[in-house]
C-alpha cells in the first residue's frame, strides 16, 4: 500500500452566521491549505468534499453547487458523505485516492453553512427520523442525544455534574484556538445552571450551529518528501455504520465507533490504544459524547472516561489530552468542518506547531474520530510523525 | 499493478411506479440477486457504497438508511451523492488501496415517491442567481440543446432518432419500463418541454435498483467465471454555472473519457469499444456525450444515428429504460456488463470484448463519470 | 501552524441581517414526498390502525422483530411469520424535552414533551420503538418503568404511529 501524507492544512474561521457564501468559505479553507504547502490548485490532480445535510445550505445536491469554490472544475470531484462522520471520512476518501494509485495529490474539503437554514437549523434535523415511524411524533435532534446520554448516565451511574466538565474543558481550551466560534471560562455550576433543553441536556452540554470551512492537501510519500520534511502520515484509517433501528440497539455504548478504531488500530499496528495514542479528538458535538467516544475507542474502559476526565488526564497537560482544539463545544460545530478541524489539530500537534495548544511530550501518534446519523456512524483516522 | 472486476450484478425490473415495495424492500432484492450472481453472502462483503442524495430520498441524511437493506449493519458503508459509476470508481480505488477485497455499489431510484420533482430538481440551481428566476428545470436542457445544435450542427431530427432509436432498442429489454415503437413524427408532435426541447426528447421516471460487487483479480479469479475487468475509470465536473460554462460541449464527458482511456490504453474508442452506453436523459445528450468522448467527430453523431450505424444504448437507455436518477449510470453499466459476459440475449452483439458505460448527474450539474470494462 | 492574521471568516450579528446592511435572498421550497410503506411498514400501519402492535420473527437468528421488515438485516433472508405483539412494555431511555423540533422553546408553563425509547412486550429483548410518554408526573418517570399504549378512539385511527396516542404508567 502507498503512505499517504497529509501536508497543509486551512481552515477558516467557524461563526454563527458567515458573511461568506458556502462556496467562499471552501474556497477561503483551500486556498489557504494550498499556501500552507506552497502548493497551487495545478498541483492537484483530484479532488474530494466533505459536507453534510443539503438542508443546511438549501441546495440540491450541493455537492455539484460548491464544487468550484472546492476547486473541482475540471478535475476529478466527488462528494462524500456519511452524516456527520463526515468530516473525519473525507480524509479517508482522500487517502484512497491516493492509496489506489489514481493520484498523487488530493485536496480535501468540509463545508457546513448551516446558518442558511431558517428559521434554525435544528430544523433541518426533522428528517433525519424515519419518515413513516418517527417523523409524525414531532422530534427534535435533541431527544435522541438526551436519550442516548440519560441510557449512558443510568448504565454506569453517572450524574450531569460528572459530564459537564467536558464542557468547561473544551471551551476553555478553544480560548487558545484562532478559528474558535465560542471560547470561554466556565465552571461546572454554570454547565448545570443553563437553559435545561431537553432533560438530561443543557444548552451548555451542546455545541453551536456554526458556518465553517477547513482543508488539507495529501500526498503520495514520494510527492510528500519533495515538498516537506515533515509529514504527517495516515497510518491508520477506519469507518462502521450501525442499523437504522436505532431503538433496537444498546445506546450507552456506540459498538460502530470500536468497530471503526478497531479497523484503524489494525492498520495502524497499534495493540494498545490507551497507552499508544497519546492526543486524540474525539467527536464532542455534546459534552457526554466526548466520553462515549473515548470509551468507543478503547482509550479506556467502559464507564471509565468521566473518571479520567475528573483526575485531570485528559486536560492538555494530562497523560492523555482529549480535544486539546477545544472541539465541537468551543472552536464550533459547522459538522463536516468540524471533523477536518480535528484532523488538523492532529496534524498541528504532531508537527510540534500547535502554539499555545501543543500538548507536551512530543506526541509522535495521535487520533481523529468523528460520529454521524441516527447514533450510527463512526469514522476514526489514527496518525504519526 | 493488480486488476478489479465486477463479479455480481442485480438489477429490478424498472417500472414508473412501485407501490408494492418500500425502498428497503426493493433494494434488498437487488442486492440478493447480486450477491447469489457473485456467488458470495452479505458476509462476505467488506465495504459498501450507496449513491444517493438527501433531497431525493426526501431525507436529511440519506446515509443513516442505506445499511439493513444491503447486508451492511456494523459494516464500512459510505454515501457517494453521485452517480452510479463514481460510485463503481470509489469502490475501485478501495481495493486498489489494498483496503478490502469484495466491495459492493449500490443505487436506486424511487423517483414516483417524490411528488414536486421539478421544485426538487429547481432546488438545485443556485439560490441567489438563478432560483428567483422560477423556471422549470428542464429550461437548463433547452439551454444546452439550442447551443448545442446550433454549434454542432446536428438537427431536432437527429434528437427524434435517438428517442425513436431506444425506445425501440427497451422493447428487447425485459428490464425497460418504455419500451415503444414510435417514429419521428411522434416525437415532433409531443409537444414542447422547453424549446428546441420536445416532451419526447425527456426521458420518464422509473423506479428501480441496481447493486453491483467489484473484488480484487485473485478472489475475481477463484469466486467467478466470468468476471468483467475494470480497465479504466474517471469523472469529472465542470462549472456548476449557468453562466460560465460552455453550454455546445459536454466537456466533463470529454475529460473523464480522455482520463478513462490512458487508463485502459485505449487510443480509438470508437474502433476498440464495442459496446456503448452513454447517458441520454435528453435525446441531444446521447449525441453530445458521444461526440465528447470521440466516438465519432462533432456533428455527425445525429446523422449516423438517423442511418443507423451507430449501434449505442442497446438497453434502451433512460429513453427507453426509464429515468433512474443516481441509478441510471449503473443501468448503463448493467448493460454493458451483461453484453460482456454474453448473457444479453436477443440484444446481444456478436463482438463484445470492451464496453464503456456513461453517466451524468442530470440538470444544472456538469458532472459525469466514464467506466471502460473488458472480458478478458 | 495556523496563522491566525490568514484565516478568514467575517462573523455577522443577526442585526446586520434585521437592518438590512447585508442582503438575503429567502427561499420556501415545495418539496414533496408520498413514500411507499411497502409490505412490512404497511402492515404494521393496518395494524397500528386496527389498534394493535404487529412483529416479524425471523427464522434465521429468532428475533422477533419491531417495527417489522421483510427482511431480517443481519441475517440477511427473507424473515418468517407475523407475530402480534401485546401494547405494552417498558422504558429503555427518556428525556423530558422543553423545545419544539425547529429548536422554539415551549410557552412557559407548557407540559414538556415526554420523549422515549419503549421496549415492546412480546418482541425480543432491546427492541424498541420510538414514542411519547403521557398520563404521568415527568418526576416519576424511570429507566425500566412498565408503560401500556393509550390508543386513540377506532374511528379516529389512520394507520399512524400517531394512532397511538402516548404510552402510559401501568401495572406494578
Amino acid at each position: 500500500m502507498r503512505r499517504v501524507a497529509i501536508v497543509g492544512a486551512g481552515i477558516t474561521k467557524f461563526m454563527r452566521r458567515a458573511q461568506e457564501t458556502g462556496k467562499e468559505l471552501s474556497y477561503e479553507a483551500s486556498k489557504m491549505a494550498l499556501d500552507s504547502c506552497g502548493l497551487t490548485l495545478k498541483d492537484i490532480d483530484m479532488v474530494t468534499l466533505g459536507t453534510a445535510p443539503d438542508a443546511f445550505d438549501g441546495v440540491h445536491m450541493k455537492g455539484e453547487w460548491l464544487s468550484d469554490g472546492a476547486g473541482g472544475w475540471r478535475k476529478p470531484y466527488i462528494r462524500n458523505y456519511v452524516g456527520g462522520g463526515t468530516g473525519v471520512f473525507a480524509p479517508i476518501h482522500g487517502f484512497f485516492h491516493v492509496a489506489s494509485g489514481m493520484a498523487d495529490s488530493c485536496l480535501v474539503v468540509c463545508e457546513e453553512k448551516m446558518s442558511s437554514c431558517h428559521p434554525h437549523p435544528q430544523g433541518a434535523f426533522k428528517t433525519i427520523f424515519d419518515h413513516t415511524l418517527e417523523q409524525p411524533l414531532n422530534p427534535t435532534l435533541i431527544w435522541i442525544f438526551a436519550l442516548e446520554m440519560n441510557r449512558y448516565m443510568h448504565t454506569y451511574g453517572l450524574t450531569k455534574k460528572d459530564i459537564a466538565l467536558v464542557s468547561v474543558k473544551n471551551k476553555r481550551n478553544a480560548l487558545d484556538h484562532p478559528s474558535a466560534q465560542i471560547p470561554e471560562n466556565l465552571t461546572v455550576e454554570d454547565v448545570l445552571n443553563s437553559e435545561t433543553l431537553a432533560w438530561p441536556v443543557n444548552r451548555l452540554d451542546i455545541s453551536p450551529a456554526s458556518d465553517g470551512a477547513a482543508a488539507v492537501v495529501l500526498m503520495s510519500e514520494e510527492k510528500a518528501r519533495k515538498i516537506t520534511d515533515r509529514p504527517v502520515w495516515i497510518s491508520g484509517v477506519g469507518w462502521n455504520i450501525d442499523t437504522a433501528y436505532w431503538a433496537t440497539k444498546e445506546l450507552c455504548y456506540p459498538r460502530y465507533v470500536e468497530k471503526a478504531a478497531r479497523q484503524a488500530y489494525e492498520m495502524a499496528g497499534i495493540k494498545e490504544p490507551h497507552k499508544e495514542i497519546q492526543v486524540a479528538e474525539p467527536y464532542d458535538p455534546f459534552s457526554y459524547k466526548e466520553l462515549h467516544h473515548m470509551e468507543g475507542l478503547l482509550l479506556c474502559k467502559k464507564g471509565e472516561a468521566p473518571k479520567l476526565l475528573a483526575d485531570g488526564v485528559t486536560q492538555r497537560t494530562g497523560n492523555l489530552p482529549i480535544c486539546p482544539s477545544g472541539g465541537a463545544l468551543g472552536v464550533g460545530n459547522p459538522i463536516a468542518a468540524t471533523g477536518l478541524m480535528k484532523i488538523i489539530e492532529i496534524f498541528l500537534q504532531l508537527r510540534g506547531e500547535a502554539g499555545k495548544r501543543q500538548v507536551p511530550g512530543n506526541p509522535k501518534v495521535g487520533l481523529a474520530q468523528a460520529w454521524g446519523d441516527l447514533m450510527q456512524v463512526g469514522t476514526v483516522v489514527v496518525m504519526k510523525s | 499493478m493488480k486488476r478489479v472486476a465486477i463479479i455480481g450484478t442485480g438489477s429490478t425490473a424498472h417500472k414508473a411506479k412501485t407501490p408494492d415495495v418500500s425502498y428497503r424492500e426493493l433494494i434488498f432484492g437487488a442486492a440478493t440477486k447480486a450477491y447469489a450472481d457473485a456467488r458470495i453472502t452479505h458476509k462476505d462483503v467488506q465495504s459498501f457504497v450507496t449513491c444517493a442524495e438527501d433531497f431525493i430520498e426526501g431525507y436529511s441524511i440519506a446515509d443513516e438508511y442505506t445499511p439493513d437493506q444491503l447486508g451492511a449493519v456494523l459494516k464500512p458503508m459510505q454515501t457517494i451523492p453521485g452517480d452510479f459509476i463514481q460510485g463503481l470508481g470509489v469502490a475501485y480505488m478501495m481495493i486498489q488501496a489494498g483496503i478490502f477485497r469484495i466491495v459492493a455499489v449500490e443505487a436506486h431510484s424511487k423517483f414516483s415517491n417524490i411528488k414536486t420533482p421539478d421544485e426538487v430538481a429547481s432546488f438545485a440551481l443556485d439560490p441567489v442567481y438563478n432560483r428567483p428566476l422560477n423556471l422549470n428545470p428542464h429550461f437548463v436542457a433547452g439551454l444546452e440543446m439550442n447551443r448545442y445544435l446550433h454549434d454542432s450542427g446536428n438537427t431536432a431530427t437527429h434528437c427524434a432518432a435517438v428517442v425513436v432509436k431506444n425506445r425501440k432498442n427497451a422493447l428487447k429489454n425485459p428490464l425497460a419500463a418504455y419500451g415503444a415503437e414510435i417514429n419521428i413524427k411522434d416525437v415532433e408532435n409531443s409537444g414542447e418541454a422547453s424549446w428546441p426541447l420536445r416532451k419526447a426528447d425527456v426521458s420518464n421516471r422509473a423506479d428501480g435498483c441496481i447493486v453491483m460487487v467489484l473484488a480484487d483479480e485473485d478472489t475475481a479469479k477463484s469466486l467467478s467465471k466470468k468476471p468483467v475487468w475494470i480497465k479504466g475509470v474517471s469523472w469529472c465536473s465542470d462549472t456548476p454555472g449557468l453562466e460560465t460554462r460552455e453550454w455546445g460541449k459536454a466537456v466533463y464527458a470529454e475529460l473523464a473519457s480522455k482520463k478513462a482511456y490512458e487508463m485502459a490504453g485505449i487510443k480509438n474508442p470508437a474502433k476498440e469499444i464495442d459496446v456503448v452506453e452513454v447517458d441520454d436523459e435528453y435525446s441531444y445528450k446521447e449525441l453530445q456525450h458521444l461526440e465528447a468522448m470521440g466516438f465519432c467527430e462533432k456533428g455527425t453523431a445525429g446523422k449516423l444515428i438517423l442511418d443507423g450505424e451507430l449501434s449505442t444504448n442497446l438497453s434502451g437507455g433512460s429513453l427507453g429504460m426509464g429515468h433512474l436518477l443516481e441509478a441510471s449510470g449503473a443501468a448503463r453499466t448493467y448493460e454493458v456488463v451483461t453484453q460482456l459476459r454474453g448473457d444479453a440475449g436477443e440484444r446481444q452483439l456478436k463482438k463484445a470484448g470492451f464496453g464503456l458505460a456513461q453517466g451524468w448527474r442530470g440538470v444544472p450539474t456538469t458532472t459525469g463519470a466514464v467506466i471502460i470494462l473488458a472480458n478478458s | 501552524m495556523l496563522d491566525n492574521a490568514k484565516i478568514k471568516g467575517k462573523g455577522l450579528k443577526s442585526s446586520d441581517i434585521k437592518d438590512g446592511s447585508v442582503l438575503t435572498q429567502s427561499c420556501n421550497p415545495k418539496l414533496q414526498y408520498a413514500w411507499d410503506t411497502g409490505q412490512a411498514v404497511g402492515q404494521y400501519l393496518d395494524g397500528l390502525k386496527d389498534g394493535k402492535l404487529v412483529g416479524k420473527k425471523c427464522n434465521g437468528c429468532n428475533r422477533i422483530m419491531i417495527p417489522p421488515r421483510m427482511f431480517c438485516e443481519l441475517c440477511f433472508k427473507e424473515t418468517g411469520d407475523w407475530v402480534e405483539l401485546k401494547d405494552t412494555g417498558t422504558v429503555n431511555t427518556f428525556s423530558i424535552c422543553y423545545v419544539n423540533w425547529d429548536a422554539s422553546r415551549l410557552p412557559p408553563g407548557a407540559k414538556p414533551h415526554l420523549p422515549a425509547v419503549v421496549e415492546i412486550d412480546g418482541a425480543s429483548e432491546g427492541m424498541g420503538i420510538l414514542h411519547v410518554l403521557g398520563e404521568v408526573d415527568p418526576k416519576e418517570i424511570k429507566i425500566g418503568m412498565k408503560v401500556k399504549a393509550v390508543w386513540k378512539p377506532a374511528n379516529e385511527r389512520t394507520g399512524a404511529i400517531t394512532d397511538i396516542k402516548y404510552f402510559k404508567p401501568y401495572g406494578g
